[in-house]
C-alpha cells in the first residue's frame, strides 16, 4: 500500500529534511556487510546501513537484538568480524576507541565518581591537550548548555539521576564528536522526566547540528526523537524507515506488533474487490475489501491485515449504509485511559479479540458502551496495511 | 564485554603487565616445587647441602645420566614402613576433620545470631570476628599457654571456687590442640556462615509460617539447606589449612601429638633430613590437593551461579 | 528487623565472642602483671615494658619486621595488582588457568610447605639467606591476597567508565592511571594493609626463608615462648595486639566515615531534586 505523494504518512517529518531519499547524497556512517560473533553467538548479522550527517537515528529492538553491538562497533569497543564500518569515507578498522571522532553517552551515564562535573566535562578535552584557557571556556559553555552552571564543583553522587544524565550529555558533546552516540540514555529516568529529556535533546541535536544515533528498547522514545529508526531482531535490520512510515507502514508481522498495538487478521487474497483487493479472513470466516499494494499478491496468497485500533470505528447502532467491512461482536472488555478508551471486542462466530480504541472526544455519553454489548466494528479499506511476510 | 584484544592496545604493554607477576610466581612459587620433587628423591649426606646426588654440569653429559641415576624413592619407602609419618597424616586429618566439626557447631549459632541480630550493629559484629584475625597467630596461640598450663589460669580459677582438687592436665594435650585450632580459625568459619544466612530473604521463612510451618521446622527446611553453600565454604576454609598447622601443635600439643607440618619442620630443622622432608611436603600435598580442588570446584560453580 | 534479639541468640554472641576475646584480654591484662609469676597477680606495673626497652634483641628484631613489612607489603601491591588486572583485564591468553592457580595456590598452602620449597629454591641458585630472602618469601606469599582483594574489587567495577574514558580520548595505560587506580584505591590500600599484617605475622615461612642478621619479631617471641611465659612477652604482644587493633579500626572508621559522607550526599541531592 505505497502512498501517493499527496497522502504522506503522518509523523514528524522535517520536510525539508531527508537526505536519505536523496541517491547523490554521501552517507556519513556506513555498515558494510557487517557481521559480529560472540563464539557461536551471532550479535550481528550481515547489516548494511547508511546513516548521513545531521541526522537522529535510532536502532530500535528488544534487548539482545544487537543494536548495542551495532552502536560498540562504531565506537570502537568491538571489531566486526566481517564487513567494515566506515565514518566519512574512511575505514575505522584497526582504529581503537581513543582515536575515533565519535562520542558516546553510556547507559550508566559512566561519570567519573572521583572527579567534580568539571572534571568531567573537561576530561576528553584534556586528553586532545587543549590550552587550559579553552577547555575553561569550552566546559562553561557545556555546562550553560546542559544548565548546569552552579553544580560545576559537585561530586557526581552529590547529583540527582537527571543532573547526572545532563553531564554525562555535556561531556559526550563537549569535543564536538562528528557522531554522538546514546545508549539508552533515559533508561534511568522516571517517565515524566524522561518525555522532558526527550524533547531537549531534539532541541540540542538541532542547536548543535551534530549527527545522533540513539540505541534504545523504547519505541514511544524513538519515534519521538528519530528522523529514521531502524528496527532490528536477531541481529538483523527488519525496517529502516521514518517514525511515520514504521508506523503507518510496517513491512512485516514483527515490525507491526513490535511498535505499538495492533490487530492482525490471518487472510487469503480472494481476487480483485470493489477498493482493490478482496481477502477471505480466516477467522472469522469474513469478506474484506482493502486497497491493494504496488506489488499485488496472486489470488489465494496467505497474507496478513493489519490494522491499528484507532483506525477503526465502534458503535452499537449499525454503520451508516456506505460502510465497507463491518464485523459484528460483543464487548469483552473495556480499558479506560482518560484521553481515550480501548475495547476489546469478541467478533461474532470467533474467538478473534479486536483491539479498538476510541478517543473521549466528549466528557459525558448519554448510551455508553458497557460490557457485554453487541457491537459493530467497521474500518475503511485504506485503514490497515496488506503484510505478506 | 569489551574486546580484549581491542585495537591499539600496545601487546608490548600488556605482556608487561602479565609478565611481572607471571615470571615472579613462576620463580618464586612454581619452581620450587619441582626442586622440592627432586631432593626428596634424593639421599640425605652430612654436607651442605646436605643432600646428593647434586647435579654437576662441568661433568658434561655424564654429569646428567649420573646425576638421574641418584634419584630414587627410597624416601618415599622410609615414610610407608616408619609409623611415626602414618601416624602423623592420619592424626592431622583427624585432628582437622575433628575441629572442623567443633567451629561448626560453635559457629552456626554465632553466625545466625550475627545474621539475625538488628541492621545497624551487624558491621560492627562482623569487624568483631575479623579483629582477631588480623593479631598475630603466634600471639593467640600464645595466650592459651597461659590460661591452660598445669599452673594457669584456668586451673587456679577452677581449684580456687572448688570445681576440682587436682589441677587439669589440658596443656600438651590433644584437646589443647583442639581449643588452639577452633579459637584460631574461627573467624574463617562464621564469616561465609554469616554471609550465606545473612542474604537469607526473611520473607521465605515468614511464608513458611505462613503456611503452616513451626519456627523449629522452618530452620531445618529453610535455613539450614539455604546455608549449605556457607558451611561448605567455611569447613573447607578450616580445614585446608588445620591439616599442614605447625605452631599450633608445636605449642599447645606438646611431644604426644602428633600433626605432619610439625613432623616436616622437626625432620628439617632437628634431623636436617632435607629429603625426608621434601617427601613428606610432597605427600602432604598430594593429600591436601583432593580438598583444594573440591573447594575450587565448589567456589567456581557458585560464582557461576552468581552470573 | 523489628524484634530484639532472642536470648539463645544472645547467649550464642556472648559466648561466641567471649571465647574469641577473654584469652587476649587476658594476655593484655597479664602484661601489667608486677608478679614475676604468671598466674598471681601481683599488682599493676609497667615494669616489663620498661624492660622492653632495654632488650636489644628484641628492638632490633622489631625493626627488621617493621623494614620486612613495608618493603614487601610494597612490592606486594604492586605485584598483586599486576595481577590481579591480568585476570580480569587481559582476557584470555596462553597460561592463564596456570596463572590463577598460581595466584590461588598460595591462599590454601601450609606455611610449611611454602617456607620448605622456598629455602630449597634459594639453596639451589646459590643465594644467601638474609633480608632479601625473606623479603622475597614474604612477597610471594602476600602478594596473591593483595590480587584477591583487589581482583574482588575490579570485578563489581563498571567497565563502562574506563569505556568512558578511552572513548573521550585517553588511551588504555593513561586510563588505569587516571581512572581505574584512583577508584580501586580503597582496595589497594587495604591489599597492602593485609600484606604488612600477613608479613609481620608471619613465623613459619620467616623460620625457613630467613638468615643471621635477619631475625623477625614474631621468631624472637616464638624461641621464647617455647621456654614458657614471660611477662616480657606478654608486653610485646600486647603492643602488637594494640598496634594492630587500632589500625584496624582507625581504618574501618575512615572507611565508614567517607562511605556516610558519600550517602549524606546522595540523599540531600535526592532531596533537592
Amino acid at each position: 500500500m505505497a502512498l501517493k505523494p499527496a497522502q504522506k504518512a503522518l509523523g514528524p517529518i522535517r520536510r525539508s529534511f531527508a537526505p536519505w531519499l536523496d541517491p547523490s547524497a554521501v552517507p556519513l556512517i556506513r555498515f558494510e556487510n557487517v557481521t559480529k560473533r560472540f563464539g557461536d553467538f551471532v550479535a550481528v548479522d550481515d547489516i548494511s546501513l547508511d546513516i548521513h550527517q545531521r541526522e537522529f537515528f535510532a536502532l530500535l529492538g528488544p534487548s539482545g537484538c544487537g543494536k548495542t553491538t551495532l552502536m560498540r562497533m562504531l565506537a570502537g569497543f568491538e571489531e566486526p568480524t566481517s564487513g567494515r564500518v566506515t565514518l566519512g569515507g574512511k575505514d575505522l578498522a584497526g582504529m581503537p576507541p581513543y582515536r575515533r571522532p565519535v562520542n558516546m553517552m553510556f547507559q550508566s551515564y559512566a561519570l567519573f565518581p572521583h572527579m567534580s562535573v568539571e572534571q568531567n566535562v573537561a576530561f576528553g578535552l584534556k586528553q586532545d591537550g587543549l590550552p587550559k584557557t579553552e577547555i575553561a571556556e569550552r566546559v562553561t559553555e557545556m555546562l550553560k548548555l546542559v544548565k548546569l552552571e552552579s553544580f560545576a564543583s559537585r561530586k557526581p553522587h552529590q547529583l540527582s539521576g537527571g543532573q547526572r544524565q545532563r553531564v554525562a550529555l555535556a561531556r559526550a558533546v563537549a569535543k564536538r564528536p562528528k557522531v554522538l552516540l546514546l545508549d539508552e540514555p533515559l533508561g534511568a529516568l522516571d517517565k515524566k522526566l524522561r518525555e522532558e529529556t526527550q524533547f531537549e535533546l531534539m532541541d540540542l541535536q538541532m542547536e548543535l547540528g551534530l549527527t545522533f544515533l540513539i540505541v534504545t528498547h523504547d519505541q514511544e522514545e524513538a519515534m519521538t526523537v528519530a528522523d529514521r529508526i531502524a528496527v532490528m531482531n536477531h541481529g538483523k535490520l527488519v525496517q529502516v524507515a521514518t517514525p511515520g512510515d514504521i508506523y503507518e507502514q510496517p513491512n512485516s508481522r514483527y515490525v507491526a506488533d513490535f511498535i505499538g498495538d495492533i490487530n492482525i487478521l490471518e487472510a487469503k487474497v480472494a481476487g480483485a474487490g470493489p477498493a482493490g483487493l478482496s481477502l477471505a479472513v480466516k477467522d472469522p470466516a469474513a469478506p474484506i475489501t482493502v486497497a491493494a499494494p504496488e506489488a499485488r499478491p496472486a489470488d489465494g496468497a496467505e497474507v496478513a491485515f493489519a490494522i491499528r485500533p484507532e483506525k477503526m470505528r465502534i458503535a452499537i447502532e449499525p454503520p451508516p449504509a456506505d460502510a465497507v467491512n463491518v464485523l459484528k461482536g460483543e464487548v469483552w472488555d473495556i480499558a479506560y485511559f482518560g484521553d481515550w478508551t480501548k475495547f476489546l471486542v469478541k467478533l461474532e462466530g470467533s474467538d478473534t479479540i479486536m483491539r479498538v480504541s476510541r478517543a473521549n472526544a466528549t466528557r459525558t455519553e448519554s448510551a455508553p458502551i458497557a460490557w457485554d454489548d453487541k457491537v459493530h466494528v467497521w474500518f475503511a479499506p485504506d485503514a490497515g496495511v496488506l503484510l505478506t511476510a | 564485554m569489551a574486546d580484549p584484544k581491542a585495537p591499539g592496545a600496545n601487546p608490548l604493554g600488556r605482556w608487561a603487565v602479565i609478565g611481572t607477576p607471571y615470571l615472579w610466581l613462576l620463580v618464586f612459587f612454581l619452581a620450587p616445587f619441582f626442586i622440592v620433587l627432586k631432593i626428596s628423591l634424593s639421599d640425605t649426606t652430612i654436607a651442605q647441602p646436605p643432600y646428593e646426588p647434586l647435579l654437576d654440569l662441568s661433568l658434561g653429559w655424564q654429569g646428567v645420566v649420573d646425576w638421574w641415576s641418584g634419584l630414587d624413592f627410597e624416601n618415599y619407602w622410609l615414610l610407608t614402613e616408619d609409623e611415626l609419618y602414618w601416624f602423623s597424616y592420619v592424626s592431622s586429618l583427624r585432628i582437622a576433620a575433628i575441629s572442623t566439626v567443633l567451629m561448626l557447631l560453635i559457629g552456626y549459632p554465632m553466625a545466625y545470631a550475627m545474621a539475625k541480630a538488628p541492621k545497624g550493629i551487624r558491621p560492627a559484629l562482623v569487624m568483631a570476628v575479623i579483629l582477631p584475625f588480623w593479631t598475630s597467630l603466634l600471639i593467640r596461640v600464645y595466650a592459651w599457654i597461659g590460661i591452660l598450663s598445669p599452673e594457669g589460669l584456668l586451673n587456679a580459677f577452677l581449684l580456687k571456687i572448688g570445681l576440682i582438687s587436682e589441677p587439669l592436665y589440658i596443656m600438651n594435650t590433644e584437646t589443647a590442640v583442639f581449643i588452639g585450632i577452633v579459637y584460631s580459625y574461627l573467624p574463617f568459619m562464621v564469616l561465609p556462615l554469616y554471609a550465606s544466612l545473612e542474604k537469607l530473604d526473611h520473607t521465605l521463612l515468614e511464608a513458611a509460617s505462613d503456611l503452616g510451618s513451626p519456627p523449629w521446622k522452618s530452620f531445618w527446611q529453610i535455613t539450614v539447606p539455604l546455608s549449605l553453600p556457607g558451611v561448605v565454604a567455611g569447613c573447607f576454609l578450616v580445614f585446608i589449612p588445620a591439616v599442614g598447622e605447625f605452631v599450633i601443635p608445636d605449642l599447645l600439643g606438646g611431644s604426644e601429638t602428633l600433626m605432619i607440618g610439625k613432623t616436616l619442620y622437626n625432620e628439617f630443622f632437628s634431623n636436617r633430613d632435607w629429603p625426608v622432608s621434601s617427601a613428606i611436603a610432597v605427600l602432604l600435598l598430594l593429600v591436601l590437593v583432593v580438598p583444594i580442588a573440591l573447594y575450587q570446584n565448589v567456589q567456581s560453580r557458585e560464582v557461576e551461579a552468581k552470573k | 528487623m523489628t524484634k530484639g534479639l532472642s536470648t539463645v541468640n544472645v547467649a550464642a554472641l556472648t559466648l561466641g565472642f567471649a571465647f574469641l576475646y577473654l584469652p587476649i584480654v587476658i594476655l593484655v591484662l597479664y602484661s601489667f602483671n608486677d608478679s614475676q609469676l604468671v598466674t598471681v597477680w601481683g599488682g599493676f606495673s609497667t615494669r616489663w615494658y620498661v624492660s622492653l626497652l632495654h632488650n636489644e634483641q628484641l628492638l632490633e628484631a622489631a625493626w627488621v619486621t617493621v623494614r620486612l613489612g613495608l618493603l614487601s607489603a610494597t612490592v606486594a601491591t604492586v605485584l598483586g595488582t599486576l595481577a590481579a588486572v591480568t585476570l580480569t583485564r587481559m582476557g584470555r591468553f596462553r597460561g592463564r588457568t596456570l596463572f590463577s592457580g598460581m595466584v590461588y595456590a598460595p591462599l590454601v598452602m601450609p606455611e610449611v610447605i611454602t617456607g620448605l620449597s622456598m629455602l630449597l629454591l634459594f639453596v639451589a641458585i646459590g643465594l644467601d639467606r638474609g633480608f632479601l630472602t625473606v623479603t622475597i618469601a614474604h612477597v610471594t606469599f602476600s602478594m596473591c591476597f593483595v590480587a584477591v582483594v583487589v581482583q574482588s574489587r575490579l570485578v563489581s567495577f563498571d567497565r563502562s567508565l574506563e569505556e568512558a574514558a578511552m572513548d573521550l580520548g585517553c588511551p588504555p595505560f593513561r586510563t588505569f592511571f587516571v581512572v581505574t587506580l584512583p577508584i580501586i584505591l580503597p582496595a589497594v590500600v587495604s591489599g597492602w594493609m593485609l600484606a604488612f599484617t600477613l608479613s609481620i605475622d608471619d613465623l613459619v615461612i620467616s623460620q625457613f626463608t630467613t638468615g643471621p642478621g635477619a631475625t623477625t619479631l614474631p621468631m624472637r617471641i616464638y624461641s621464647s615462648v617455647r621456654l614458657g611465659v614471660k611477662p616480657e612477652i606478654n608486653a610485646v604482644c600486647s603492643i602488637l595486639i594494640g598496634l594492630v587493633t587500632i589500625g584496624v579500626i582507625a581504618a574501618s572508621i575512615a572507611t565508614k566515615r567517607a562511605e556516610n559522607e558519600r550517602l549524606k550526599a546522595e540523599r540531600a541531592a535526592a532531596a533537592g531534586r
